[in-house]
């Protein structure tokens, strides 16, 4: 066997059972961080900040969109980070983050659409506008939807698994070059009329409550992803000795014990 | 790969096993080229469904939008482009199905060649057969919608660029999604990230050429991405044959 140069503890973790237990005790903790932060993050923005000078009480929406926006970009690193980890190494583990990671994702990417649809329409006088930012979250969106479609095509989960893992690569690889293209696009056709971040400081009354509702969007989708990874390996693993332990909460008869 | 077992080098001669040539990488990739075409040319019925396809689409729309001549040519050159793409789309969803389903894909896999060379001349001959036709009739569609006859030179060399580039990236997807249940709209939603690019810089020159602006640079850009996907694309796919494969 070669010899690892991975800690000890990466080994134990990536061990179904271990992992399951792990999550179990971490993610109830992260939860309740995640919702502090978010209680003390909406206050600070929705009470606590001033009116912005020009966009009145409409700019308040940043505190949800533009965590979002983060997020929806976060989640899909961490998606193709465990889908190459998925690929290169073969585990079991990281093929279920990888798959995880998609939905929340998407769910962070929709927000961010629809947030900033919600904005668009009093500030820009328009739903939608084809800007390259815009763009480029609605490909992510269809990206993830293409992740989540072709690992649910594909009978064989973990064949499944490896498959999406692929197509998300793919995708990371595309992003930027969807991203220029775009705005490459968009500069031949017309010049950009709005500009999504005119503003280059923001006051830190308006700042530190968009800090917090970060690190909450961080610490939920952590929580999230032990919990969804929780769940994936269990029905992964639904047949091994385990997992049928967990489910009876008894220790399992000799038959089974032998097979 | 697996390390080979030393030969014996002691008191027991080696007897060398005769074993037969395996044939080079060029006469494996003709002979799957040739079979290919065997294939298509059997079933050649079908070699006319994305014509017609393409065919049925540009009649509709002068239907849709009225048969104002100007209006139809300063659309026609983004039309075709986008019925280009979706023409390829059916036939992009069986490229790699039938030979999973009949183990040609594991003879592929054992074969002493490499798996992304015969890859690529499958997309060369999926190219040849399915979407050089396209590409043949656009002069006529192009008439059809009023496309501007200085404009149909761009429009012909930006398909030449972009509908290989597709297909390269189509037969990553393909082979992806080979062992899906049902993938003709999966595809179509993990092929349009990929294409959006693609789109931009076609149409780019297209409309450039329309306008009379210089369209060198975005197919400049299509070529570059071409070369680019020649060489990364059949690693890809490759890599996607094994996990469809595999296990």
């Amino acid at each position: 066997m070669s010899r690892s140069y991975l800690p000890h503890w990466i080994h134990w973790l990536g061990s179904p059972p271990n992992f399951h237990r792990f999550a179990g005790n971490l993610r109830p903790w992260l939860m309740a961080a995640a919702l502090v932060c978010a209680v003390i993050g909406l206050y600070g923005g929705l009470v606590l900040a001033p009116p912005d000078r020009y966009q009145g009480d409409a700019y308040r929406i940043i505190f949800i969109h533009v965590p979002s926006a983060w997020m929806s970009l976060f989640v899909y690193a961490c998606m193709a980070i465990a889908g190459l980890v998925a690929l290169v190494w073969r585990v079991k583990l990281a093929e279920v983050i990888a798959m995880e990671c998609a939905p929340i994702g998407a769910a962070f990417t929709l927000i961010t659409l629809f947030t900033g649809s919600l904005w668009g329409r009093p500030m820009w006088g328009t739903w939608w506008t084809w800007g390259a930012r815009l763009t480029s979250e609605l490909v992510l969106f269809f990206l993830y939807l293409g992740v989540i479609g072709l690992y649910n095509a594909i009978e064989d989960r973990r064949r499944g698994a490896r498959a999406a893992s692929l197509l998300a690569l793919v995708g990371i690889v595309n992003l930027p070059i969807v991203h220029y293209s775009v705005v490459w696009w968009n500069t031949l056709h017309q010049g950009s009329t709005v500009n999504l971040f005119g503003h280059s400081s923001i006051a830190p009354s308006m700042l530190w409550p968009l800090l917090v509702m970060a690190l909450a969007t961080h610490l939920y989708f952590f929580a999230s992803i032990l919990g969804r990874a929780r769940t994936g390996l269990l029905a992964l693993e639904s047949g091994k000795q385990w997992v049928r332990k967990l489910v009876s909460g008894q220790p399992p008869s000799p038959t089974e014990a032998r097979t | 790969m697996v390390t080979a077992i030393q030969p014996a080098t002691g008191s027991m001669p080696v007897t060398p096993m005769t074993q037969p040539r395996s044939p080079g990488s060029w006469c494996a990739c003709g002979a799957s080229l040739r079979r290919d075409f065997v294939l298509a040319w059997r079933r050649r019925g079908e070699l006319f469904l994305p014509l017609l396809y393409a065919v049925i689409v540009t009649a509709l729309f002068p239907f849709a939008l009225g048969p104002d001549p100007q209006l139809l040519g300063r659309i026609a050159g983004g039309v075709l482009l986008v019925i280009v793409v979706l023409a390829m789309l059916p036939a992009l969803e069986s490229m790699f199905r039938a030979d999973l389903e009949d183990g040609t894909l594991e003879q592929w896999l054992l074969a002493p060649q490499s798996l992304a060379l015969l890859a690529l001349t499958r997309v060369i001959a999926h190219w040849l057969t399915t979407v050089l036709p396209l590409i043949i009739v656009m002069p006529l569609l192009g008439a059809l919608l009023n496309l501007p006859v200085k404009v149909l030179p761009v429009l012909l060399a930006a398909l030449l660029l972009a509908t290989p580039l597709l297909a390269l990236l189509g037969a990553v997807l393909s082979a992806l999604a080979a062992g899906a249940r049902r993938s003709g709209i999966l595809l179509a939603l993990m092929l349009l990230p990929l294409a959006v690019p693609v789109v931009i810089f076609a149409a780019g020159a297209v409309s450039a050429a329309q306008s009379g602006a210089p369209y060198l640079a975005p197919l400049s850009w299509l070529a570059a991405a071409l070369v680019l996907a020649i060489v990364l694309a059949p690693l890809a796919c490759a890599a996607a044959l094994r996990i469809a494969v595999e296990s």
